[in-house]
């Protein structure tokens, strides 16, 4: 693993009927997603790093501080830890205005040890306009970006995020976002960032960590990740990859964007973002076909040369999933099996990758 | 006993002496229900039925019944007896702080009943987002849980001081009718009655008519739990 390991945690939480069983590696820069569906224990673990839940027997250690290890009789409390949270839910306390509470963590941390002023949170999150006023005036998003702007006036050395946008609609959501992405543009906190919408993740992740049923099934940086074939099964219809690249070009005349990357470039539709900006796209594997030439009488704008990497069966027995190279970057396809054996397809081959759909996610 | 004025001298100090026995009584109540019904609303050990149980017993025990098991364990053979009097207290019966004990004893679950729903009411949540804002639990409590609880204590507040004041078995098994220490008004009423002095049983009745009415209007009036929302 290239990124550095600061966090480590180590759970196993048995109740009837759930099993937690982890023991995480993860970066401590950056946004690291656990991904998985509900039940899968993403909260669970989430809640035992935070210590609102006592996971007997674990181990847990953040920057080279040790917040629990069982075996020592270490397991500090909740808030002893210097840490962030963001429920589901705003939670924001309804006895107290929108300063009084972005005030309350911030007030209980010694002077010294600030390193988030309140300006910079009310800032980054853009709720200057509301500090006056009290939590029932809000609406969902606002609320949340209170919650958000709380938690980090508390200056944590890691920041908790519990599906921050899981209670709100789609409009909302995409008001959140573009916050959440300056966070993680701006501050040097690590985010832990629980997640069951593949989207999110897309956007916001540097790190993704797969869990399913109290397991984790994978754990690395975001675009290694999605590329292994063996998860895209799991992800269903939202199978796909995640590319880093830079606005490279405008073209004004057909209102696209070129997109340059380590293995090519790609032109996505101009929503607006100025040459020069870093981007990310995602590709989904289901808009992603192969074929042996390059087609110019195509409609299909995005064609690169790619080597075959690795076949792999999809969940439905007529359709395979394969991992091309292009250029370095991986893509995932999902193809049907006929198609695969008409095309004779097998690892070391080149052909070309032709990419319906390209979409900007941040 | 003039029969001719509104409120003789006894009348009145029996209104004095009521109002302190209600002050007390809900001070204590506060100090002694807040952490009961704390760990009435949190616990998840068996012992919250029978403890929940044994608060409410006065709700439904005749006052009588109360007075007298009080007079039996802190009168001068009983074992309450014997500790006050060996700390230098004397036997409590038949004095103002033996009528604290028995109007805290009876008066608790009207305390303590509101205290815990209020306290349930708030839920795990906010304790939660407290913690993880560096909130240690008695900064929890004094921060987020009264302000948050405060309706449940002002509830609480009138109702364990409003039932005091109409307290009266409990008063006559273990209290009797000593002016100043233990005649309060609705002994005092019984005394007027027994004299056949109505002038005066109305003054009295009237007033606390009139106290209980305006009490239990402030609570419908201020209580916020279901008037707003």
């Amino acid at each position: 693993m290239s990124e550095a390991v600061t966090i480590r945690a180590r759970f196993r939480v048995a109740h009837p009927g759930f099993v937690l069983d982890v023991d995480l590696q993860l970066p401590g820069r950056g946004v690291s997603a656990l991904f998985g569906a509900s039940g899968s224990g993403k909260t669970t673990c989430l809640r035992a790093i935070a210590g609102l839940e006592h996971a007997p027997g674990g181990y847990l250690s953040v920057n080279g501080e040790v917040w629990q290890d069982d075996s020592r009789g270490v397991f500090l409390p909740t808030h002893q830890r210097p840490l962030g949270y963001v429920f589901q839910e705003a939670s924001l306390f309804p006895h107290l205005s929108i300063r009084r509470n972005l005030e309350y963590g911030m007030r209980r941390v010694p002077v010294a040890a600030r390193r988030v002023s309140l300006d910079q949170a009310v800032e980054l999150l853009g709720i200057a306009p509301l500090l006056d006023r009290m939590p029932d005036k809000l609406s969902g998003g606002e609320k949340q970006r209170v919650a958000i702007a709380r938690a980090l006036a508390a200056s944590p050395r890691i920041l908790l995020m519990d599906e921050p946008l899981a209670a709100l609609d789609l409009k909302r959501k995409n008001e959140i976002l573009p916050y959440l992405e300056r966070l993680h543009g701006e501050l040097d906190i690590p985010v832990l960032y629980v997640s069951h919408a593949p989207d999110e993740v897309a956007r916001l992740a540097d790190h993704l960590v797969v869990l399913e049923q109290g397991r984790a099934l994978a754990s690395g940086p975001l675009g290694e990740t999605l590329a292994r074939l063996d998860l895209p099964i799991r992800l269903g219809e939202d199978a796909g990859v995640v590319l880093e690249g830079e606005v490279a070009e405008l073209d004004a005349e057909w209102h696209l964007a070129r997109v340059a990357f380590a293995g090519g470039s790609l032109w996505v539709r101009d929503s607006g973002v100025p040459v020069g900006q870093h981007v990310r796209v995602r590709i989904l594997a289901r808009d992603v076909s192969i074929a042996q030439d390059a087609h110019t009488d195509s409609s299909i704008l995005n064609i690169l040369p790619a080597c075959v990497e690795q076949l792999a069966d999809d969940t439905h027995p007529a359709l395979a999933l394969v991992r091309l190279n292009a250029g370095g970057v991986p893509l995932v396809a999902r193809i049907t099996r006929r198609s695969a054996a008409r095309l004779q397809l097998r690892p070391g081959q080149t052909v070309w990758a032709q990419i319906k759909a390209v979409a900007l996610v941040g | 006993m003039p029969s001719d004025t509104i409120l003789s001298d006894t009348a009145l100090s029996a209104v004095w002496l009521t109002l302190r026995l209600a002050t007390v009584t809900t001070l204590l109540l506060f100090l002694i229900g807040t952490p009961i019904a704390w760990w009435l609303a949190r616990t998840r050990c068996w012992l919250k039925a029978p403890v929940g149980a044994m608060v409410a017993l006065p709700l439904v025990l005749p006052p009588t019944v109360i007075g007298f098991y009080l007079l039996v364990v802190m009168g001068p053979q009983g074992p309450v007896g014997q500790l006050t009097q060996a700390l230098g207290l004397g036997v409590l019966p038949f004095t103002f702080w033996g009528l604290v004990v028995g109007s805290v004893l009876y008066s608790m679950p009207f305390v303590v009943q509101p205290l815990q729903n209020a306290f349930d009411a708030i839920g795990e949540r906010p304790l939660e987002v407290a913690a993880t804002l560096r909130a240690g639990p008695w900064d929890t409590f004094f921060s987020v849980v009264l302000p948050l609880a405060r309706p449940g204590f002002i509830t609480a507040g009138i109702l364990g001081f409003a039932h005091t004041v109409g307290e009266f078995g409990v008063v006559l098994m273990i209290g009797g009718n000593i002016p100043d220490q233990t005649r309060v008004v609705s002994v005092q009423i019984y005394d007027h009655v027994e004299a056949q002095e109505y002038a005066q049983a109305h003054w009295l009745s009237a007033g606390m008519l009139a106290f209980s009415f305006v009490v239990l209007l402030l609570l419908y009036l201020f209580n916020p739990n279901g008037r707003r929302r």
